[in-house]
């Protein structure tokens, strides 16, 4: 049966260092149920943009970087779009690349994080958890999307004993007021399973891909934080005994 | 520091062999001791290193703006044509400059004379009117030995740049002599070991092989003798071994010097020298009478003279090759054959020289990678790169069971057993406009010129791939023999008119040659047959000349440098295949050929001088440089592109296989501390899967512009280029444009 799992994928790509630990294979599924402002993807967020491809296609382009990633100390990430909106094809690939003996990592917003059943999860070395913001009425505005399932899920992962990376963007006049950043620190700091927290300057590399798409890009006018705020917010998390970069 | 004998030269070193013969090798086997620590231990820049760097730094501002800071006309430089000079007496540990003052150029007209005038009238000296007389009259140079001896085909190919960067007026250089055999044994043993060489010759009939033997080999001699008196002038008695680390260092740079007096090779590489100066460094340390400031002291005073190394060079060379390029390639690292790291403290100090006197391209610091080194090397190589991209890497694990464990890189990429071989430098010949003058029967894309011999142009509307590659099959063919033959006239007339006489005193007798020929614009050539079997591509014919001059590409097709085998294979094929055919033809002294896939920078002209290609590349667009995918046609990632790389066979191709990359330093990770740790990785896969060689930037697309713009920011930005590194700023404006639009991989 497994052969025949498909799935719809953007592409992939070879990365180092920012997709998990050492240089991992990084497949960008097709499609996400959330508009977030700062959206670096916007090529990925519909499914039938997507190439419809098997798991077995897929695995046998991993398989040409097996002994590279391996040996670099990586594995295999799958990013979109958001992977849970396929979970039967993500949870397959999770599936093949443990049966490889290659590092999992599920890159998601967890919005979806109740389509991932525990089998899948068993099959997930990591999880990179993006928690877009800890408040509710600035998550919607900022995603469309609520924030409560991305929370139940992480406390989730937590019991199951699941490895998580948190990845908080941090954007000006959005996602850096104080208050917010404590509570999601506090939160995170009650998570046994959690590593680390990796605070993500919002950039504006995106902005091309809007463009050759057509469609306007929100936070066009919005600046990448300074470093001194990029700064305070580590600190913030540090402050709650996290290990924050 | 004075040491009377040899016994007391080599007090408490161990090992028989190297006493009783010269093998520097056997020597370092016995005796170093190899360090797997980390690099806690190591010392910073003393304030005396300090004064000396500065002194002579404070020259190259004069010395960017004027070209060249001044230059001896009127002497012919030989190992003791001059008076000694230094950089500071009282301050300098090690002495000895090429002329009597620092940044002073000498002339060298062995090689051509032509060479020698252009580049004086171009930075504003009047030859001298006796060295014209002596070198236009009375003494031939290589040069116009080399231009007696071509044939109309091989001037029409060099003029049309099929074949291009010949060492026909200039030294041919990529000879490294083992300058560690002057520390070790000093000169008198070595006039000895040279005279008995040459003794057994006596026996043998006079053949025109045996009388050249026999005059180099007193050449030789007469060059060590030459060696041991300017090294007198310095007040260094080299007659003898060194007897401490100081003056190891300082033997091993005086007979480097010598080379650098007596030749303007266009690459002239130190060998592999750090592992076997730490036995002396460690000698001392052991006894107490230095202490590892010092020890770094010494290196970095070495190397602060191998930063100085200059010859004079007429503008379009330096535009040709970036800059001032000396290739001090120093060899760092690997694995002994009896699995032990030859890495040892001083493997360290060498590195440490790019913090302690900040980043420069000089010396060519070359580290011989292997995923068996031990981690604290590893971890300190890699930031090293990511601090100052000044460091390039070579697989231990290709060079060790083919050349050995005591194998150096000269220039960029081509490894050798040093003092045991030397190799004819071959330059290169462009497999793209081959593949254009297949296209056209023989015709220069550009001129309309009939360079190669006539043959039936391609006359379809659109190109077929079976035709093509037959037709150029059969211009390889040409071009192999055409280009072979080139070169041995060029390497017949450079033994005979500028033979390297004191590099080749540091080799045995006899020695194993290479001859290095190299292919240019693989890329382009992969990529225009990918295009042609994979997608249509119409030819665009001029209708007066009926030359095909451009070409529309109707379809996508697979590009090399994605790890796709469809592409990646027809750049195999061509290297495997302009190998076999190079193997065909007889070589000058019978050397064993080799190719590079290189190109330095020259990749940028070689683009200017080629038309329109069939993979959709414009005419006058840089190639990719050395073996690169075509700039920005790897779309997945440093390691896709370096894995398509790595299927190029060594084996055909072993004067190497140049890969450039620039990575972000976000692509390597967002924290700094994680960077080195993700690079040892990316090194660690790279040679696993066969992947010869590797120049590491950690830069982003930013740095370099603001660097354009702002050159006085940036006067150590220092970035790997083919097989070496340049100094941004002094690169000329189209290759700066090149180097940024290259592939930077990055993450978003």
């Amino acid at each position: 049966m497994s052969t025949l799992v498909r799935g719809r994928i953007h592409s992939w790509d070879l990365s180092t260092g920012v997709d998990g630990p050492g240089t991992r294979f990084v497949l960008f599924v097709s499609g996400c149920p959330l508009r977030c402002l700062y959206c670096a993807n916007p090529d990925t967020w519909h499914m039938r943009d997507g190439k419809e491809t098997t798991v077995d296609e897929v695995m046998a382009e991993i398989e040409k970087y097996r002994a590279f990633i391996t040996t670099a100390g990586g594995g295999v990430t799958v990013t979109g779009g958001e992977p849970l909106l396929q979970p039967a094809f993500t949870g397959e690939l999770l599936r093949r690349c443990k049966e490889a003996g290659l590092h999992t990592a599920l890159d998601t917003s967890g919005f979806l994080g109740a389509r991932a059943s525990d089998e899948l999860l068993s099959h997930t070395d990591l999880v990179l958890l993006d928690i877009k913001s800890f408040d509710v009425n600035t998550y919607r505005r900022l995603t469309g999307g609520e924030l409560a399932p991305t929370l139940s899920f992480a406390t989730r992962l937590d019991r199951l004993g699941v490895r998580m990376w948190i990845r908080y963007v941090l954007v000006p006049g959005w996602t850096d007021a104080p208050e917010p950043v404590d509570g999601l620190a506090r939160f995170v700091a009650g998570l046994d399973a959690v590593d680390r927290v990796d605070i993500l300057p919002f950039h504006k590399l995106g902005a091309a891909k809007y463009e050759a798409l057509g469609i306007p890009f929100p936070l066009r006018d919005t600046p990448s934080p300074a470093p001194d705020s990029v700064e305070r917010v580590r600190k913030q998390f540090r402050t709650h005994g996290l290990r924050a970069y | 520091m004075t040491v009377g004998s040899r016994t007391d030269a080599w007090r408490g070193f161990t090992g028989i062999r190297w006493r009783e013969q010269i093998d520097v090798r056997d020597f370092i086997q016995a005796n170093y001791t190899p360090y797997e620590g980390d690099s806690a231990f190591l010392s910073g820049a003393t304030g005396r290193t300090w004064a000396v760097w500065e002194k002579v730094s404070a020259l190259f501002p004069e010395e960017r703006r004027r070209g060249i800071l001044d230059v001896d006309t009127a002497t012919p430089s030989t190992i003791t044509s001059h008076a000694p000079g230094y950089i500071d007496r009282d301050r300098e540990l090690i002495v000895g400059l090429q002329t009597d003052a620092p940044l002073k150029r000498a002339i060298m007209p062995n090689g051509g004379l032509r060479m020698v005038e252009n580049g004086l009238r171009a930075y504003g000296y009047e030859p001298d009117p006796f060295v014209t007389r002596v070198f236009g009259t009375y003494r031939k140079t290589h040069n116009d030995g080399v231009f007696d001896a071509y044939t109309p085909e091989m001037r029409a190919a060099r003029k049309a740049g099929i074949i291009t960067g010949l060492p026909d007026a200039y030294g041919r250089g990529r000879i490294i002599g083992d300058y560690r055999r002057v520390a070790l044994y000093g000169t008198d043993r070595l006039i000895e070991a040279k005279r008995a060489e040459r003794a057994t010759l006596d026996a043998l009939d006079s053949t025109a092989e045996v009388i050249r033997d026999r005059e180099e080999l007193a050449e030789q001699a007469r060059a060590l003798t030459e060696l041991t008196q300017m090294a007198a002038t310095y007040g260094c008695d080299v007659s003898r071994p060194a007897g401490t680390a100081h003056e190891a260092v300082q033997w091993l740079y005086l007979a480097y010097l010598a080379a650098v007096k007596e030749q303007n090779g266009a690459a002239m590489s130190l060998g592999r020298t750090s592992t076997f100066l730490d036995v002396y460094l460690q000698r001392d340390l052991a006894d107490g009478t230095i202490d590892e400031t010092r020890a770094q002291e010494l290196i970095d005073d070495f190397v602060i003279k191998l930063r100085i190394v200059r010859f004079l060079r007429t503008p379009e060379y330096d535009a040709l090759f970036s800059g001032d390029p000396t290739w001090v390639t120093e060899s760092i690292g690997g694995i002994g054959e009896d699995g032990r790291p030859l890495v040892t403290r001083t493997s360290f100090r060498f590195l440490q020289t790019l913090y302690n006197l900040g980043p420069a391209p000089e010396p060519n610091l070359t580290v011989l990678w292997s995923p068996r080194l031990p981690e604290g090397f590893k971890e300190f190589c890699a930031q090293v790169s990511v601090d100052t991209s000044a460091v390039q890497y070579e697989s231990d694990e290709l060079t060790r069971p083919r050349t050995g464990d005591d194998t150096a890189i000269a220039c960029c990429v081509s490894a050798m057993a040093v003092g045991r071989q030397m190799q004819f430098f071959g330059a290169r010949v462009n497999l793209a406009k081959a593949l254009l003058y297949a296209v056209n029967g023989g015709r220069d894309e550009l001129t309309g010129e009939q360079v190669a011999p006539a043959t039936a142009p391609l006359t379809g509307e659109y190109l077929d791939s079976d035709e093509l590659a037959a037709a150029y099959d059969r211009m390889l063919d040409w071009l192999a023999r055409t280009y072979v033959n080139a070169l041995n006239v060029i390497h017949y007339m450079h033994d005979k008119y500028a033979y390297e006489r004191v590099e080749m005193a540091l080799h045995d007798h006899p020695v194993h040659r290479f001859m290095a020929c190299g292919i240019a614009g693989l890329s382009v050539a992969a990529d225009s047959l990918s295009a042609v079997k994979y997608a249509r591509v119409k030819v665009i014919r001029d209708p007066e000349t009926g030359l095909a001059v451009d070409y529309e590409v109707e379809g996508d097709y697979p590009v090399y440098g994605n790890n796709d085998d469809r592409a990646d294979e027809l750049a195999v094929g061509l290297v495997e295949s302009f190998m076999a055919k190079v193997r065909r033809h007889p070589t000058y002294r019978n050397a064993e050929h080799t190719q590079s896939v290189l190109t330095i920078t020259s990749n940028v002209v070689y683009g200017k001088h080629t038309g329109n290609t069939p993979d959709g590349r414009r005419a006058g667009q840089p190639f990719a440089p050395g073996a690169n995918p075509m700039n920005g046609r790897d779309r997945h990632g440093v390691a896709a592109s370096a894995l398509s790389v790595a299927k190029l066979p060594y084996d055909q191709a072993r004067d190497g296989i140049s890969l450039t990359t620039t990575i972000t330093p976000e692509g390597l990770g967002h924290r700094p501390e994680e960077r080195a740790r993700n690079l040892v990785g990316i090194l660690d896969a790279y040679t696993a899967a066969s992947g010869f060689h590797m120049n590491v930037n950690v830069l982003d697309r930013a740095t370099l512009e603001d660097a354009m713009e702002h050159p006085e920011k940036y006067p150590d930005l220092t970035i790997r280029v083919s097989g070496y590194a340049v100094n941004f700023v002094r690169l000329t404006r189209e290759q700066q444009l090149d180097v940024i639009s290259r592939t930077f991989h990055g993450s978003l």
